[in-house]
């Protein structure tokens, strides 16, 4: 591969996709960020605490299981 | 107090000051990745509130418009990834042209095969040739938007290059 074959390549992907004109959104996008602040954060299902607390509750009470699940994962 | 150290503190005032002076670059600079102007759009807003969750994390004595560059890399790039997973499951059209034509010169059933190829690359090699080959930003640039150095920046572009003529010559397109 040289010069002239990567300068081939490059003609070809310019043609294919001609480059980006600079330009600014459409519209003011602010409303749209203020939005997605306000939305509410993503909520951890009930089975997922549930699955947690039964995870924790056996390391406690066997923790010779962290090893084998350390290996497994 | 500046209006930097204002964003640290997370005063909304002071994020807003700073959205409408960089919405346009940031919007430039992730439409030169993406190539769709309506998933820029999302985008733009999808960086500027990762912007905003992490402004506790942001150094007002740094550029605050190379560190929102490299969100929007980031943001980019996710999209590149999830277009590119969900173009392999079920067959998307690969051209997503923002209204530039494109060289009439080229015969169509040629450029759709290079749309296809160049689509095929995986997120990170599409991005670096997007930005190196068809929107010719230096290799700084790239590799400050990237966090990465400009000799990983020049690996990738050569990377691409090869990926892009081994599966032009196998879809019988001379490159």
């Amino acid at each position: 591969m040289n010069a002239h074959d990567d300068e081939k390549i490059r003609k070809l992907l310019r043609a294919a996709f001609p480059p980006v004109a600079a330009a600014g959104p459409p519209r003011d996008l602010w409303p749209a960020v203020l939005r997605r602040l306000d939305e509410a954060p993503a909520r951890v299902p009930w089975f997922d605490w549930v699955f947690a607390g039964v995870l924790a509750a056996l390391f406690v009470l066997f923790p010779e299981v962290i090893p084998a699940l350390f290996y497994y994962l | 107090m500046e209006l930097l150290e204002q964003f640290v503190l997370g005063d909304l005032d002071a994020f807003e000051t700073l959205f409408h002076q960089f919405q346009h670059e940031v919007y430039g600079w992730i439409l030169r990745i993406v190539r769709d102007p309506a998933a820029t759009e999302d985008l733009t807003v999808e960086t500027f509130w990762r912007i905003y969750r992490s402004h506790g994390r942001f150094d007002p004595a740094h550029s605050f418009g190379a560190w929102a560059r490299r969100i929007a890399t980031n943001a980019a790039l996710d999209h590149l990834r999830r277009v590119r997973t969900l173009r392999a499951e079920v067959a998307l059209p690969t051209d997503f042209s923002q209204g530039t034509p494109p060289n009439p010169a080229l015969q169509r059933e040629t450029r759709e095969q290079v749309l296809q190829c160049f689509r095929q690359l995986p997120a990170k090699l599409q991005a670096v040739a997007t930005l190196a080959l068809i929107e010719e930003q230096s290799y700084d640039e790239i590799a400050a938007a990237l966090g990465i150095s400009p000799g990983a920046v020049k690996l990738r572009v050569f990377r691409a290059v090869r990926q892009l003529r081994k599966s032009l010559t196998r879809a019988g397109v001379q490159a």
